[in-house]
């Protein structure tokens, strides 16, 4: 290395101070939601909370798992998020593999169905009608099966696998007497593990945080996912302060005092999940979507 | 996103047999020797065609006064009647305004942060540093709406929101950054620079790093600074990939998403967040006005395709990379 001139070691100090202000930016929001989750909502509330937690408590945690709601939506959000990611990677990996070969004929044409997609629907309306009338409507299939592949996933993955699975290896199989099945088990897939939790973390993210589907499709209080009992949960803290419910003991006031403290609460209880599970495959994001996004 | 035809596509000769006089015998017998790769396309095509291409045949509603009776085909057809009604509406200036507002706003302010982000975060030397901050700046992105949208509201609220703590403890008096109308734009804009500018950003790294090292060689050669480097190699050498994001950026100019805007609306804001989004969705499933609200949804469609397709064209005459 030639060594340093002035110049560069002041855009390397200035270059530091910007992206740590830029870091802690981004931290601080979801530090304060954390450490405000379980403080004394007053001291929350009147500004004191600010660097660590004050009148360290539970009350708020409580509240939240108390709320049969958020148990009966949390069960629904894992199931819906288990199950339709499993068909996204069953609907998906295959078709990419199947795509990603060059000897396939009517590859291009298929290909261009899926890219269309991306540039033209039709639209909400005609989108909710399809799935009401095929009876969907108010079962969970109403959350599954219309994005069961999504096209920007499916180009990634495709794009993966011919760029990574060497093509010698796939000849030498069918050589050897291969089926494609059988190629795709033992070969493809396991090559392609990096590209797959990729896709698993998309696709489970987006069943996590589903909100429009379900709010348009999903009336049935039992079938409701968790992001929709948590809007109505935090719409109803909004008006907690000025209505005290009958099955309550506290006062008015203790209630407005922890509708806050609920909502922060709320908000940890559904975004850790996601929060927990996303560094353990973002080692993957270089090798899987980069690698997947840019060499086309 | 179409990003198949970015950079040199490979010809992998695999199976080179491909015949240069394709006979439907021979056709025949590839698609037969090779059935299983059909089958592993037929889910998701299905799944396209069942939820992506029978609703574009059900567009036809547009013109169409919809009665759930009689059904798509069966319904009378009454040509531009919503398009029509839609264009005279006392609303269609201000969703139209509200939509161009905020998407312009975030296209100027929050399309290069994610530029910069990622330029300055490419020199710095200590990877785990590095690192690091990549995996704190990607995490809001995974955050849902509804919990973004709380926290909003929280952190704005007048009384108790700790961002006019800070503005009462500087001396000021506190703003209710919700109920201004005028304020709804920047508050989108810059809570969407928080939560998507890091991941965005993944886009240039992966550009980045496709960067010729020989080029860098010939730099430190040539003995430029660290700040000539950015300028000269790295921010012509990411040009293609933002032309590209450019492009699907003016592509949905007129989709500012729902989930958002809805979350953050109120009876004191909607002046300036009622965008057609939101729109649709009210006149279409809260109002039961399926034809109505389908053709709002179709001017939306055809307006963002058509700036595409412009926009595309426009970036092919200029020499730039496009995406087609």
């Amino acid at each position: 290395m030639i060594k340093e001139n002035i110049q560069d070691k002041i855009f390397n100090i200035v270059n530091l101070v910007i992206l740590t202000i830029v870091l802690i930016i981004t931290l601080y929001p979801l530090y304060f939601v954390a450490i405000a989750s379980f403080s004394d909502p007053v001291m929350v509330n009147s500004g004191q909370v600010i660097l660590w937690p004050k009148g360290i408590n539970f009350k708020g945690y409580a509240r939240v798992f108390a709320n049969k709601e958020i148990w009966s939506g949390y069960r629904n959000t894992v199931f819906y998020t288990t199950l339709g990611t499993m068909i996204n990677l069953m609907f998906t990996m295959p078709a990419a593999y199947a795509l990603s070969r060059r000897d396939m004929i009517g590859r291009n044409f298929i290909m261009t169905l899926f890219t269309i997609t991306m540039f033209f629907n039709g639209g909400l309306i005609p989108t909710y009608l399809v799935v009401k009338n095929l009876g969907l409507t108010n079962t969970f299939w109403a959350l599954l099966l219309p994005s069961a592949v999504s096209t920007y996933n499916l180009i990634v993955s495709r794009t993966y696998m011919q760029n990574n699975i060497p093509v010698e290896l796939q000849e030498a199989a069918i050589i050897d007497g291969s089926s494609n099945t059988r190629m795709l088990f033992t070969i493809v897939l396991p090559l392609s593990k990096p590209i797959i939790a990729v896709m698993a973390l998309f696709y489970g993210v987006g069943h996590w945080n589903q909100y429009f589907s379900a709010l348009i499709y999903i009336t049935d209080k039992n079938l409701k996912p968790l992001q929709l009992i948590l809007r109505n949960i935090l719409l109803q803290n909004e008006y907690m302060a000025s209505s005290v419910s009958s099955d309550s003991v506290e006062t008015m006031a203790e209630q407005a005092k922890l509708a806050e403290s609920i909502k922060y609460c709320t908000i940890i209880v559904a975004s850790l999940p996601v929060l927990i599970v996303y560094p353990f495959i973002q080692k993957y994001f270089t090798k899987g979507i980069m690698l997947g996004a840019i060499r086309g | 996103m179409n990003v198949t035809k970015i950079g040199k596509r490979i010809k992998i000769p695999y199976k080179r047999n491909i015949p240069y006089k394709r006979n439907i015998r021979n056709i025949s017998k590839k698609i037969l020797l090779n059935y299983e790769l059909y089958l592993f396309v037929l889910p998701a095509l299905l799944t396209i065609i069942i939820f992506n291409y029978v609703p574009m045949y059900g567009i036809q509603i547009a013109f169409k006064d919809f009665i759930a009776t009689k059904g798509i085909i069966g319904s009378p057809w009454v040509g531009f009647k919503h398009f029509n009604r839609f264009f005279n509406s006392y609303y269609f200036t201000n969703i139209l305004t509200n939509t161009l507002r905020i998407s312009i706003y975030s296209m100027v302010v929050a399309f290069p942060v994610p530029i910069i982000l990622a330029l300055l975060l490419n020199e710095v030397k200590n990877q785990h540093y590095k690192k690091f901050i990549q995996t704190v700046t990607y995490a809001p992105h995974f955050i849902s709406m509804v919990v973004m949208a709380s926290m909003i509201i929280s952190f704005l609220s007048p009384s108790m929101g700790i961002v006019n703590h800070l503005i009462k403890a500087m001396g000021f008096e506190p703003i209710p950054f919700m109920e201004k109308a005028n304020l709804f734009p920047t508050i989108y804009v810059f809570s969407g620079i928080w939560q998507n500018a890091g991941w965005n950003s993944v886009m240039y790294f992966a550009a980045l790093s496709t960067i010729d090292p020989q080029l860098y060689e010939a730099g430190r050669v040539d003995g430029c600074t660290t700040v000539q480097k950015i300028w000269y190699i790295d921010l012509p050498g990411i040009i293609p990939m933002i032309v590209i994001l450019l492009i699907l950026n003016c592509g949905n100019i007129l989709s500012v998403g729902f989930e958002k805007v809805y979350l953050l609306q109120n009876n004191l804001n909607i002046e300036t967040s009622e965008v057609i989004s939101t729109y649709v969705y009210k006149v279409g499933l809260q109002k039961a006005e399926y034809s109505f609200s389908t053709a709002v949804g179709l001017f939306n469609s055809v307006v963002n395709f058509i700036l595409l397709v412009t926009v595309n064209s426009i970036a092919k005459k200029l020499g730039q990379s496009s995406l087609w």
